[in-house]
């Protein structure tokens, strides 16, 4: 099996001026300026197989586009190895942008004023793509994705979600065996999101396309990858598939009960003394969430219902998002 | 090379979408031309000739630059400034050609309609109202030709120098403005070179910018001759190629310098 990415200790430093505060700090600002060196992606390795796909998730600012962006080379790393399809991509840009694709979600890349298939017909010049290739690849592309109705529509003119599907055609269009997606979906509804899942999937199966995906939309990952890489402040902080993540972090059951009257913290803690809870305060008044061992579930349940006054109770699972909502705020993988 | 001429045919659909701002781009140009007739009417008023050049030709060399203007004149250096400001770049570096020879084809897009739809319908309007003259002389219209391509060879490289300051300045609004006025001023455009004292002359040999205007409208009114013309071509020759060296190397280190802005 070949590795469609291999990073190693890849690094990437930016300079960020801070202004002085006032006016004399202004004219200072003139002719020095204070700077901090901010180190954006900090000595991350890992390696991708061909076929694989793969979650790239962290919060806003924990470097993730930074990374693709060096793995799409467009960013020169200020240390480390990325060979990315057996090149470097920025050393090698016009060859090796060939063989990938990229939607940056927040970002369109065909031409605004144009009707999407003159954009199309460029890009499959740029790509120097033959009139079969075309033909046998975008027709299905382009039936999948339910894009037909809008290819001689400018840009301009379509939906969010109409944009989204074109732009996604548009970096298949040379069938590359290896795609960025840089939240892919972004404010889309609930049914674009699900034929764009459908359709990744298909071309993954089909082509043995690697996928590298980032989002904040833990469903997509859910959806779509085995494996997810975690990056926090510039450092991967998991990498492994989704369900020993979930295995380790989303054993137990969330109990939430909602009470009458108000209740104190310390008087939580109390009641359920001796036993392994963790309790926190859930979103609406009154509402407190206490997270349990599924085996301590009913003794924990009659302690607190003999206790206080209940209005309303629920047992649900740990879903992913609150797992992965747990490793931000403690900034660690444990087990 | 197909990309290229696609990228051409793109960018004249897309002036094509926003056609109607050329009609009244034909109107200013004939205002500007107007007015410039009149003020060299009144500088002229009964001498027949000044620095060796008539009224007539005067009037013309007016009426040709601006029409020339209209076919080498782009906003390349706009657009990239844009692209880096809001980040734009990006999608432009994961293609596989090349982001400056891409833009440079866009300008020629942008100039080739409007050397049709801007250039030779404002230069029938103009030819009604002025008294102008041109040449019958074949190879002058070939010189010319050739003068102008290389007007927009130098006045593209000189965009897209001024773009790629860009990449470090992130905002320099100020230095595109400056550039515009200068080569206005400088290229010949208000005034034409020989007009100028003589150091002023001297050091604006060292400059490309009577490259972009100057020279091909002097061979248009055929106010250069024979070997002035040659050295003409070929200060626009060597220019062009001599600019090719510092774009080269800023575009080398705007790359390692590039922070992609806005997430």
């Amino acid at each position: 099996m070949v590795n469609a990415i291999e990073v190693e200790k890849l690094r990437k430093e930016f300079k960020s001026y801070s202004s002085r505060a006032g006016l004399i700090g202004a004219f200072r600002d003139l002719f020095t300026r204070n700077y901090k060196i901010i180190r954006a992606v900090n000595d991350i390795s890992f390696t991708v197989k061909q076929g694989e796909m793969v979650g790239y998730i962290g919060e806003n600012g924990a470097g993730k586009s930074t990374t693709i962006k060096m793995l799409t080379g467009i960013l020169t790393p200020t240390s480390g190895k990325v060979i990315v399809n057996g090149m470097i991509p920025h050393k090698e840009r016009e060859a090796f942008v060939r063989t990938i694709g990229v939607v940056f979600g927040q970002r369109s890349q065909l031409w605004w004023d144009i009707a999407v298939q003159e954009s199309f017909r460029l890009l499959k010049k740029v790509y120097r793509v033959s009139d079969r290739d075309y033909k046998e690849h975008m027709e299905h592309v382009i039936d999948t994705l339910d894009i037909g109705p809008l290819l001689d529509k400018p840009v301009r003119k379509l939906s969010l979600g109409q944009r989204m599907r074109c732009e996604l055609a548009a970096a298949l269009i040379h069938n590359p065996p290896l795609l960025f997606l840089d939240e892919p979906t972004i404010g889309l509804d609930v049914l674009v999101k699900l034929k764009i899942r459908k359709f990744l999937k298909e071309i993954n199966e089909k082509y043995n396309t690697t996928i590298l995906l980032t989002t904040h939309d833990i469903s997509d990952i859910e959806a779509l990858c085995e494996r997810v890489i975690m990056l926090d402040e510039g450092k991967i902080i998991y990498d492994g598939s989704l369900q020993r993540l979930k295995a380790n972090w989303g054993e137990g059951k969330q109990l939430q009960f909602t009470f009458a009257n108000e209740i104190r913290l310390d008087a939580l803690y109390a009641l359920t003394n001796g036993l392994p809870v963790k309790w926190r305060k859930g979103e609406q008044a009154n509402a407190w969430v206490a997270h349990v061992s599924p085996s301590l579930v009913p003794e924990v349940i009659s302690r607190v219902v003999s206790g206080y006054d209940i209005q309303d109770m629920n047992i649900n699972e740990i879903s992913t998002e609150e797992i992965i909502r747990n490793i931000y705020e403690e900034g660690v993988v444990h087990g | 090379m197909d990309k290229y001429i696609e990228m051409i045919r793109i960018r004249f659909l897309m002036m094509l979408a926003y056609r109607t701002n050329y009609y009244t781009g034909i109107l200013i140009y004939s205002i500007n031309i107007g007015a410039y007739y009149f003020l060299w009417s009144a500088i002229y008023s009964d001498k027949p000739s000044i620095q060796g050049m008539s009224i007539e030709q005067m009037t013309t060399y007016v009426a040709v630059s601006w029409m020339a203007r209209a076919f080498y004149f782009n906003n390349i250096d706009r657009e990239i400034a844009m692209e880096i400001k809001e980040g734009k770049v990006a999608v432009e570096l994961i293609r596989p050609y090349s982001y400056l020879g891409m833009k440079t084809m866009q300008g020629l897009g942008e100039g080739i309609f409007r050397l049709l739809f801007l250039s030779l319908p404002g230069m029938i309007i103009v030819i009604f109202l002025f008294p102008l003259h041109f040449s019958t002389n074949v190879s002058t219209w070939i010189y010319f030709a050739l003068s102008i391509t290389l007007s927009f060879i130098i006045n593209s490289e000189l965009n897209l120098l001024a773009g790629v300051v860009t990449f470090f300045t992130l905002n320099n609004e100020g230095l595109l403005r400056a550039k515009r006025f200068i080569i206005d001023l400088f290229s010949g455009l208000i005034l034409p070179i020989s007009f100028y004292p003589a150091w002023a002359q001297e050091v604006m040999k060292y400059f490309p910018f009577q490259g972009i205007s100057y020279i091909p409208s002097m061979i248009v009114t055929e106010s250069f001759q024979g070997q002035a013309v040659i050295d003409g071509l070929l200060f626009q020759l060597v220019w062009s190629v001599m600019l090719l060296i510092p774009i080269r190397l800023l575009w080398r280190a705007a790359k390692k310098q590039l922070v992609i802005q806005g997430g």
